[in-house]
């Protein structure tokens, strides 16, 4: 039972990033997403230091607030002209910075130190129980299945708005498409996102499941909505791969999955390539 | 208070920032800022391999590793934009993502190992400056003072690289040789610093500095100074502060001062600061009203 919600809330991860990770990649905002997983940390303190607790919705409205936040900076930096990478860079290492310090001083004997913070411990997920309508889960499944949802609605509701906004911002933006909330709303489901994994992943790693299996995905789809299936996929395989090869190896079991998020990648990257070559050589011919 | 030890650890740190501001400037102007948070980031597998293969923890060996997987991460970057349809945004964070899981992966397999003495390897990931040794500090000593010394060797080279590369090829330099040369020292000045500041938070001392810089000037040469002075006063500050209490890591504190000094840059520059531009626009609807 402890192996399958383990499993169960790695497929979870998997399929939230897989799925938040898609107009990331399309958007070209991979970078933006490395810095919400950092500065998550920030967002999650501050909940820590106002509530005192470490309650799984405080900390999901106190990332969400860091991951707008952050969005909102680098574009406040970015149109006062400084170019955009110096904009990331500086947002986030500067909150990143705070949230660690804040954790050394304010938060340094509960449960929050920074290595759980950054590496996450699924192992541990199935202890941690809740109870709701008479159904026990792990917290941590609880949250990611929360997530789940409201990704999923969000795509439901403003798939072509997003879609428009992604590719043709101008246009989009004419036909009176609130482009700017479409942008903070879209960093906010991926502050959540990032969130609801970090407890299991850790925020950091939480890059490699949102980034990659999009990225893979990218490589050989020819439509979005192929994109979505082939990155969810991806991001279940890396999870369940991850899971069984940390176990074989006997370390950490985020650590794998961003390794085997990183393989999945290299093959599909060569599949690709020999497929490519093979249809030239078809055509040639 | 200032024991002789903290003082070396001090002179070095602010030899680090000088080194860093001046690497970052010339990265930031590449428009590779994020590309020296990858490399950052990748040096931990290269730590972690270098011990478990060698079983020793002396600096220079955990150097090399980490240089070496440093270099693999960016040449892996500039690979997958090259031969891929991914953009580089999406390549840094795919490489710095699974290159850090990697690092976690290999961290968790010496901790476990009977030889792993786990106190070590862990200070990578924040930094300790407070705990260098001689040895070590000797070493920072050295490499900071090739970076500077070559960066400074370089200076017109770059300089032309980054502004003009087409009349650069012109006149026949070998820019590729001149760029690969560029990444070689930033991943130098990573390594560096990763003992004192810390895997994740040391692209923060290439970028910050740079970025605080460019607000005051349009020249490369005051650049480059104001971005070494920026990078020296953090690094000497930074480890000050966090030798005044133990349990502090040195990097986030290193990082947090030049962020106030990029903040009051971003505020108060003369040139394009915030508040000079408010001045500047109220003062010229007066003008519109006069006339």
């Amino acid at each position: 039972m402890i192996e399958f919600w383990v499993i169960f809330t790695g497929v979870l991860v998997g399929l939230t990033c897989g799925i938040a990770g898609v107009f990331l990649i399309l958007r070209k905002m991979s970078m933006i997403a490395d810095a919400i997983s950092h500065t998550v940390l920030f967002g999650i303190v501050m909940a820590f230091i106002v509530t005192q607790t470490l309650n799984g919705v405080w900390m999901l409205v106190g990332a969400a607030f860091a991951g707008i936040l952050t969005a909102y900076l680098v574009q406040l930096l970015q149109s006062s002209g400084i170019q955009e990478d110096a904009a990331i860079g500086v947002v986030f290492t500067s909150l990143f910075a705070i949230g660690v310090l804040l954790i050394t001083l304010f938060a340094g004997d509960v449960h929050l130190d920074v290595e759980h913070v950054l590496m996450g411990e699924i192992a541990f997920i199935p202890w941690d129980k809740w109870t709701f309508l008479s159904i026990t889960m792990p917290k941590a499944v609880w949250m990611l299945l929360l997530v789940l949802v409201i990704n999923i609605a969000f795509l439901f509701l403003f798939y072509k708005e997003m879609k428009l906004s992604t590719f043709d911002p101008v246009y989009a933006a004419t036909i009176g498409l609130p482009v700017v909330l479409l942008h903070y709303g879209f960093m906010t489901t991926i502050s959540l996102t990032t969130v609801s994994a970090f407890d299991s992943v850790g925020a950091i790693l939480v890059v490699a499941m949102l980034i990659g299996p999009a990225a893979t995905a990218y490589l050989i789809s020819k439509s979005i909505k192929q994109m979505f299936i082939w990155s969810m996929t991806f991001g279940v395989a890396a999870a369940i791969i991850g899971y069984y090869s940390a176990k074989w190896f006997d370390t950490s079991i985020a650590g794998m999955m961003a390794t085997a998020v990183g393989a999945i990648f290299v093959v599909i990257f060569i599949i690709d390539k020999i497929n490519g070559r093979l249809n030239k050589k078809v055509v040639e011919t | 208070m200032l024991s002789g030890n903290l003082l070396w650890v001090l002179m070095g740190t602010m030899l680090l920032g000088i080194a860093a501001g001046i690497t970052g400037t010339f990265s930031f102007l590449q428009k590779q800022s994020l590309v020296g948070d990858a490399a950052a980031h990748a040096a931990l597998p290269g730590i972690a391999l270098a011990f478990l293969i060698t079983g020793q923890k002396e600096l220079p060996i955990l150097m090399i590793g980490a240089a070496l997987t440093s270099a693999l991460s960016v040449y892996c970057i500039q690979w997958i934009v090259t031969y891929s349809k991914l953009k580089a945004d999406a390549a840094i964070g795919l490489v710095l993502a699974v290159f850090f899981g990697i690092g976690i992966v290999l961290l968790t397999i010496v901790n476990r190992s009977p030889l792993g003495n786990q106190s070590g390897l862990n200070d990578f990931i924040f930094g300790k400056a407070a705990t260098m040794t001689k040895a070590d500090l000797t070493w920072l000593f050295i490499s900071a003072a090739i970076i500077i010394i070559v960066s400074l060797l370089l200076y017109k080279e770059w300089k032309l690289m980054i502004f003009d590369p087409v009349y650069a090829k012109g006149i026949g330099l070998p820019i590729e040789a001149l760029k690969a040369c560029l990444t070689a020292l930033i991943v130098m000045t990573i390594v560096t610093g990763i003992q004192a500041v810390g895997v994740i938070l040391m692209s923060a001392l290439l970028i910050i500095p740079a970025a605080s810089a460019k607000l005051w000037t349009r020249r490369l040469s005051t650049m480059l100074i104001f971005s070494g002075i920026t990078g020296g006063i953090a690094g000497l500050a930074g480890t000050f502060i966090s030798s005044l209490r133990t349990g502090l890591s040195t990097g986030p504190i290193i990082v947090l001062f030049a962020a106030t000094i990029f903040f009051i840059s971003y505020l108060f520059s003369p040139k394009a600061g915030q508040l000079s531009k408010y001045i500047r626009k109220v003062k010229f609807r007066k003008q519109e009203k006069l006339s």
